[in-house]
């Protein structure tokens, strides 16, 4: 398998690019030398790990698109290396680097990129057919690639009798036929409904367990970013400013420029059950009796709790009043008293917990892989969860201006009803009620 | 100061013609000319024999056989390229063009437009191709074009006819120069309005120049390049008569005697049948164009 590296890696377009980069690692931003040049990528460096699944996040002009265009040599940097596996692309000959692409990596585009003259099957095998590939052996492993997308029915359509979903499958199916240990995604779903994103990224994330590929997926969504990434990159004015997990960026952004974006983020999707449990307070085995279950839930003042083995497996739970019962009749176990619970295990998202913690009075027990009790949710935590994180690792997200905070503290004792920092979203409802009855005239 | 004023002002309308000096443009063209004809003679012996050659074996096939075979032919190939209402069309044409009896003018005609429509655009496509490859070709070629296609066709004839002597070979150059422009522009066109992010899918896979331009960049840019053909068939059309004026045979030539003539008569029957000519030209070649696989690819997804 293959991994790939950028080392400081620059893509300066414009007259004189390599003053510009001079400049930039002396220390210049990118608005200092405009004169010289735009710069789209400045001092990268990344290490994709063979078979992971490494997302480019950043909005348009972040050079996300110029950074990914480089690591199959569509573009040159202006310095640095880009390594594909052991291959330096900034060095290999133009018949090399064709040979690097049509056996190492391949790409899918944003707006599909699929020849319109060809049926869906020939489009398929097109890499395979520059590969030299013969017709039967190509056709034979582009149905295979149109298989593994779902789209085995259509080889014999062309692209514009498709739906946008099924032309960016044929797309993948294309990137899938060359059969490359590395695929550069290229905003591949952002030309996608939402719903046939979802399902484009669950069916990318259900493929990449089985062929484990080096994927690089470029996208200005960070909520794409996170649902399909081990790894993130977050790019911004041609740098990258932080690269982590999702749940790295998501507790611990690097700068406010993260931490803005952050707070878009559907929590529920990222953030999962083992992020956010609790140690669970009140456990008992199930060889104790009653009365210590009892003393258990006095000492914790809760009304019930879990039952685990001796290998930490979760039972169930014991509540108050038949511990109560039971020892009013002097039972010894607390064996038959224990009633079933659902539970989620560790990788669980957020966005399923919430339906078993509102129906449930008890914090939602978390296990692992192996059904042993490792944490709870209770419901507060879940909500809590949903809020971002109010202070970066070093910087506060907001720089509340002084003065501001002062007019707060001088209007608090005078009781003012809104603050004036609330002015806004004071007006916020009327907008949004205009809107609403704006759609209902509509409509 | 005044009286140099006053001075420049009463010398400036007397000395306009002198302020400019006469520059000897057409005498260095002339000069031009005549070197290029004594020094490449054998050259343009050459090209005159070659397509002296191509013109009568052309004008061969279509005059030769008897009138209604070759009009069954080309009705036929309306009917495959659109369909029976064109091939209706056509037929009832060619009855018009035998009727006034100029048949054997339309086929000279015929023949000379397809044989420098041929060459027009055997040369343009690929200089369009070129010149969306690169800009700076694109930027030289540009003026050129716009030279070619407005100086007033007749002056073409002049060197032409000094370089080929008279007969169809000088019309058939004037009409592949003045021809040429359109085909040029829609293959440039063409090309460079392809989607590039195709053109950098071939690059992705590995595909070489040459490849991406037949694979991808002129299938996709055939409805476009298509549209340039028709274009210099059109303009092909359009120069005949002018070279009738230098003798080649054909429709122009009777455009020409009837002119001269004042015979209203001949000359209308004549320019009918160019009209007639240019109609089915016209529609059969934007139906072979519409028929390129991308432009049915495209037609589908309106569909």
């Amino acid at each position: 398998m293959t991994g790939l590296r950028a080392q400081g890696v620059y893509k300066v377009f414009g007259r004189r690019p390599n003053e510009a980069v001079r400049r930039l690692s002396a220390g210049a931003s990118r608005d200092d030398v405009r004169q010289w040049g735009t710069a789209a990528v400045i001092d990268v460096d990344l290490d994709i790990r063979s078979g992971e699944t490494f997302v480019v996040m950043g909005l348009s002009g972040s050079g996300k698109s110029t950074l990914i265009r480089m690591l199959n040599g569509l573009w040159r940097p202006t310095a640095g290396r880009i390594l594909v596996g052991d291959a330096d692309l900034t060095k290999v000959s133009p018949a090399q680097l064709r040979e690097l692409r049509q056996r190492r990596v391949s790409m899918v585009f944003q707006h599909f990129a699929l020849l319109p003259h060809r049926s869906v099957l020939e489009n398929a095998a097109y890499p395979l057919e520059i590969r030299g590939v013969d017709r039967a052996e190509r056709l034979r492993r582009a149905g295979e690639a149109l298989e593994l997308v779902g789209l085995g029915q259509w080889g014999g359509s062309l692209p514009s009798q498709l739906s946008g979903g099924m032309r960016q499958r044929v797309g993948l199916a294309r990137a899938l036929a060359a059969d490359t240990d590395v695929l550069l995604m290229d905003e591949a779903f952002s030309a996608l409904d939402p719903l046939i994103r979802r399902e484009m990224q669950d069916q990318l994330l259900e493929l990449q367990q089985s062929l484990g590929k080096t994927i690089v997926f470029i996208t200005h969504d960070l909520n794409e970013a996170m649902y399909l990434g081990d790894r993130i990159a977050v790019m911004r004015d041609g740098r990258v400013v932080q690269v982590g997990t999702s749940e790295q960026i998501l507790s611990e952004p690097a700068n406010d420029y993260v931490a803005s974006f952050v707070a878009d983020v559907d929590r529920t999707r990222v953030l999962t059950a083992g992020s956010v449990m609790r140690r669970p307070a009140s456990v008992v085995q199930l060889g104790g009796g009653p009365r210590l279950a009892l003393r258990t839930m006095r000492d914790q003042q809760v009304s019930a709790a879990y039952v685990v083995d001796r290998a930490r497996t979760l039972r169930g739970v014991v509540r108050d009043s038949v511990a109560v019962e039971a020892v009013r009749r002097g039972a010894e176990s607390i064996e038959a008293l224990v009633d079933e619970v659902p539970s989620v295990v560790v990788d669980t998202a957020l966005g399923e917990i919430f339906a078993l913690a509102a129906e449930s009075s008890l914090p939602v027990p978390v296990t692992d892989a192996q059904g042993r009790l490792v944490g709870v949710i209770p419901r507060v935590t879940l909500l809590e969860a949903m809020v971002p994180p109010t202070t970066t690792g070093e910087h506060p997200v907001l720089n509340p201006d002084p003065s501001a905070l002062e007019l707060a503290a001088v209007g608090a004792p005078t009781t003012s009803p809104t603050p004036p920092g609330d002015g806004a979203s004071a007006s916020d409802p009327v907008g949004v009620t205009q809107t609403a009855a704006d759609r209902e005239a509509r409509s | 100061m005044t009286t140099l004023l006053s001075s420049f002002a009463a010398a400036a309308p007397a000395s306009s013609s002198d302020l400019v000096p006469r520059l000897p443009l057409g005498d260095a063209v002339e000069n031009v000319v005549d070197w290029f004809t004594t020094t490449f003679d054998s050259l343009f012996e050459t090209i005159r024999d070659v397509l002296v050659w191509a013109f009568d074996v052309l004008a061969d096939v279509l005059g030769e056989p008897p009138a209604w075979a070759v009009a069954l032919v080309l009705v036929a190939l309306a009917f495959v390229a659109k369909g029976w209402r064109l091939a209706v069309g056509s037929a009832v044409g060619f009855a018009v063009i035998t009727g006034v009896d100029q048949w054997d003018n339309a086929m000279d005609t015929l023949a000379l437009v397809v044989l420098a429509s041929l060459v027009a655009v055997v040369l343009a496509v690929p200089l369009g191709i070129w010149a969306a490859r690169d800009d700076r070709v694109s930027r030289v070629l540009r003026p050129v074009l716009d030279f070619m296609q407005t100086m007033p066709a007749f002056v073409y004839l002049i060197p032409t006819v000094v370089i080929f002597h008279v007969g169809v070979v000088p019309g058939l150059v004037a009409t592949v120069i003045f021809a040429m422009a359109p085909g040029v522009r829609f293959t440039e066109l063409g090309i460079r309005q392809v989607d590039p992010e195709v053109v950098e899918a071939g690059h992705a896979f590995g595909s070489t120049d040459a490849r991406i331009l037949r694979q991808i960049q002129l299938p996709l840019a055939m409805p476009t390049i298509m549209a340039g053909v028709n274009q210099v068939i059109m303009l092909a059309l359009s120069m005949v008569v002018i070279a009738g004026m230098v003798g080649a045979n054909g429709l122009g030539r009777d455009v020409v005697s009837s002119l001269q003539r004042v015979n209203v008569a001949l000359g209308f029957e004549a320019g009918l049948s160019v009209v007639i000519l240019a109609m089915y030209l016209d529609r059969v070649t934007a139906a072979l164009g519409s028929r390129s696989k991308v432009s049915r690819a495209l037609a589908t997804a309106n569909a």
